[in-house]
């Protein structure tokens, strides 16, 4: 376990309602650490200007700060190079740049698009949009009984029409690891292109993009002790220099003419107009501490966590678990609910505990919706959180089920 | 702070007025889709007075004990007196502090009614 990471977070010193906050809302963003605040301020005060374009001091410190987060986001996935890595607002705009930009011209009428039952709407509704767009076909890898994409049942999706497959490497729901290289490797063979939803995954265990052998692979700064505001798109090369950019401006263009204009090469000519220069710079600070801490470490400490919350949350009756049965098929995730108790119930009593938990749909309606609930109540886990956390989560679980079980 | 009283909690697990009218004057429904509440009203009305009333609904304690409360202050109260209904009044039935984030719970039920009685006026 990791232990003393808490006092790296200030936010943690927060109490709620007379609580010291717990905060078990990781799979929606996680908290920053000092590292990370004090990269956003040094950068401010120090050596705030545009970037890629001037010729003063400050436009070269901002341009080498920014482009060394690139640097090290190629090596924190394992990228061949920096060039495959291209920053967007969130991980959202990582995957609809893949959509407006690569599905934009290489779907067709009649191609086929797969993706899983597991996906956030970020991996999902970019699709459904593009497939309306070109005629194309939308397919589902179901699901097990136990929360796992059924591979089976993906092979016989799998055909030449399949143009793209689109995963999360990790569900924000059941928790659920999904087999990327398996999927990526069946894909592979197809000859169709693999997209991975990393929003779940990077940050919580070692990302290889050249092992798991994807051609994009989407991610998000914010959920990795990361700003907001800053999102990843891997794009395995030469496949960036088939693509288009998708929006137009100021620093993504090379050249420009009264009437035409031409582009950047790489990652640069998907980056139009001023960047988030701060929010990018702080990442790096992210990345640094995440590596300092070791990702090995990090997903050993999310699943202890899980198996702890797991067997706490499994005595009562009356609490339904969504998650694999095996440690190893989850992330630190646990969505649950309660007979009788909707799941923002469930999340108000938490809260006045001081326990910071979601409940709902998670963006992920149609997985919520094959699970057979409304809504659930899910804990999600991080390298700060510890089994006193999930004590706490205990605590507010049995009074959800003292105020409604005892009336 | 405490939000689940006594009073909520019993027109949660108990709700007045529940299940659907055979033959309705008005039938109106509204959902929050984020979280997944959803209300059925029926609305039996009588010489612009209403003459019984009845909900079907799912979600959470606050919108169903929200909409069971409204259901008892309905009945047999002129129309023209609900259309001039508002949320404080919600929040006078309800007795407990409403945070940001569960305001369009304990408004559902209202809304529900907003949508039917427009609904007579056509």
């Amino acid at each position: 376990m990791l232990t003393n990471l808490k006092k790296d977070f200030p936010i943690l010193k927060r109490k709620i309602n007379g609580k010291p906050l717990v905060y078990l809302d990781n799979a929606s963003t996680s908290q920053k650490p000092m590292a990370v605040l004090s990269a956003l301020q040094k950068y401010y005060t120090t050596s705030n200007a545009n970037i890629h374009r001037g010729i003063h001091t400050l436009s070269e410190e901002a341009t080498a700060a920014y482009e060394n987060t690139r640097k090290k986001v190629a090596k924190f996935i394992n990228a061949k190079t920096e060039e495959e890595i291209i920053f967007t607002k969130n991980g959202t705009e990582a995957i609809n740049c893949v959509s407006a930009s690569w599905g934009k011209t290489h779907i067709a009428k009649g191609d086929e698009i797969i993706v899983s039952a597991l996906e956030h709407h970020a991996n999902l509704v970019p699709w459904q949009e593009l497939a309306k767009e070109k005629g194309a076909i939308l397919k589902i890898i179901p699901l097990t009984a136990d929360y796992l994409l059924d591979l089976p049942a993906y092979k016989k999706l799998l055909s030449k029409k399949t143009k793209l497959v689109c995963v999360t490497a990790q569900s924000n729901v059941t928790g659920t690891i999904v087999p990327i290289k398996k999927i990526t490797a069946l894909a592979r063979a197809v000859g169709a292109k693999i997209l991975v939803d990393g929003a779940q995954m990077a940050g919580h265990s070692k990302v290889n993009v050249r092992d798991i052998d994807c051609d994009f692979f989407a991610f998000s700064a914010h959920k990795m002790l990361g700003p907001t505001g800053v999102g990843v798109l891997y794009v395995k090369q030469p496949l960036i220099n088939e693509m288009t950019p998708y929006l137009y401006g100021g620093d993504m263009a090379l050249t420009v003419q009264e009437q035409s204009a031409t582009y950047r090469a790489g990652p640069w000519k998907f980056e139009a107009g001023t960047p988030n220069i701060a929010d990018v710079v702080a990442f790096g600070a992210a990345l640094d501490y995440l590596t300092s801490i070791g990702l090995a470490a990090i997903a050993a400490h999310d699943r202890e966590l899980l198996a702890y919350a797991k067997k706490r949350f499994s005595k009562y009756s009356g609490v339904k678990l969504f998650s694999p049965s095996r440690i190893q098929d989850a992330g630190g995730v646990l969505s649950f609910t309660v007979d009788g108790v909707h799941s923002h119930d469930i999340a108000t009593i938490f809260n006045e505990g001081g326990v910071a938990i979601r409940s709902g749909l998670h963006c992920a309606e149609p997985l919520v919706r094959r699970l057979g609930v409304d809504a659930t109540a899910r804990l999600s886990f991080y390298l700060y959180n510890t089994k006193k956390d999930i004590d706490a989560a205990e605590r507010a679980l049995k009074k959800v089920l003292k105020i409604f079980t005892h009336h | 702070m405490d939000i689940y009283t006594e009073t909520i909690l019993d027109h949660y697990q108990h709700p007045h007025h529940a299940g659907a009218l055979a033959r309705p004057t008005i039938k109106a429904s509204a959902d929050n889709p984020l979280c997944g509440d959803k209300i059925y009203l029926y609305l039996l009305i009588k010489n612009g007075v209403v003459a019984d009333v009845g909900f079907v609904g799912t979600g959470c304690a606050i919108s169903q004990a929200a909409m069971s409360l409204l259901a008892d202050e309905v009945l047999d109260k002129k129309v023209s007196n609900l259309k001039k209904y508002t949320p404080a009044k919600i929040y006078g039935m309800l007795k407990v502090s409403i945070s940001p984030g569960r305001v369009k719970c304990a408004l559902l039920g209202l809304a529900t009614l907003q949508k039917a009685l427009k609904m007579i006026q056509k």
